[in-house]
């Protein structure tokens, strides 16, 4: 019984394995690239629009929308990223109707891959917006002695997305493939339509939580207030 | 008993208590979360996306530690190390 699509190879030159993780996922790029440079072709400004056209708007003013309540004040420089990571998770889920897709979200390379690039990029805007200096002294935010304790938390927070994302769509298919054995069709039907819920649901919370995690390392820090300034606070009212 | 059926005793009876023992807490909590959440929509309904919203983000990470439990289940019995090297070794002799 295979673990995952990584098992399954195409071809193979050397070192280099041409798997079905690969394939998969180059799938699902072309279909997603393809798809949005045939809607956005000729875009209309006016009351006239096309449905697919709408259907694009839709989900990106919700996605936006989503990013600002996150508490990221300019949305849109971290649309792309975050709903990126979105779509590519809900198209990899969603495409199980397919008969003979594999998600590729369901080896554990694909999920490591995605939760290195928010580790990544959640410092890369925490610098953009406070500066090398301002960023790395939130490590040592409440006291000094939290600094192992930060970067552990960055760490085992990162490995939490990569293994939550995998764990839960490796699941998905697993249990289908063994419920084939016990009742053809019925069974396996509708754990599938189950793993297409867990599926949006999982994307939804990659990306909310990549949301939140670039929030917490861009959020404006405010310096807290000396003695002299909250004694004369407290004096002033007598007066 | 020798080494070979050690082994495999050993992780198949892990490998149930594992997943047994490792969605009681999860489970526990998610109905914790889902009855806290519940008595807050029903006090202020006008702030049910927020509410709704920060209950999934909170289910998700609770339901990560049972994934994890799954997780090393299906290592133990599909891709357990110590069962390969044991083959190999008696595939090798």
């Amino acid at each position: 019984m295979r673990l995952s699509p990584d098992a399954l190879i195409y071809l193979q030159w050397g070192f280099v394995k041409l798997n079905a993780t690969i394939v998969f996922t180059w799938a699902l790029m072309l279909v997603l690239t393809v798809g949005s440079k045939l809607i956005t072709r000729k875009l209309s400004t006016g009351l006239e629009r096309s449905r697919w056209q709408n259907f694009l708007e839709l989900i990106v003013t919700t996605i936006q929308k989503q990013i600002e309540e996150m508490g990221l004040s300019h949305p849109e420089r971290y649309l792309g990223f975050l709903g990126t990571l979105f779509l590519f998770v809900a198209t990899a889920s969603v495409f199980t109707i397919i008969p003979g897709y594999e998600p590729p979200t369901s080896s554990l390379s694909t999920t490591t891959a995605l939760a290195l690039c928010v580790f990544v990029a959640a410092p890369l805007f925490g610098i953009k917006e406070q500066g090398v200096g301002g960023y790395l002294r939130t490590y040592i935010e409440p006291t000094f002695v939290m600094l192992p304790f930060n970067i552990i938390g960055e760490l085992s927070r990162t490995l939490a997305l990569a293994v939550r994302l995998f764990g839960n769509m490796m699941s998905g298919a697993m249990i289908v493939s063994i419920l084939l054995t016990i009742m053809p069709f019925v069974l396996p039907a509708v754990m599938t339509v189950l793993g297409l819920l867990t599926g949006m649901v999982q994307a939804y919370i990659f990306s909310i939580l990549a949301a939140v995690y670039i929030a917490a390392a861009t959020r404006a820090r405010k310096p807290r207030p000396k003695p002299e300034q909250k004694a004369d606070a407290t004096a002033a009212p007598a007066t | 008993m020798d080494t070979m059926t050690v082994i495999a005793v050993a992780s198949i009876c892990i490998a149930g208590i594992t997943t047994g023992f490792g969605t009681m807490g999860p489970a526990l909590a998610e109905g914790r979360a889902v009855a806290t959440a519940l008595t807050s929509l029903a006090q202020q309904p006008d702030a049910s996306s927020t509410i709704t919203r920060t209950l999934f983000v909170g289910l998700a990470m609770i339901e990560s530690t049972a994934i994890y439990c799954f997780v090393v289940s299906m290592i133990l019995i599909f891709a357990n190390p110590f069962w390969n090297y044991a083959i190999a070794q008696t595939a090798g002799k």
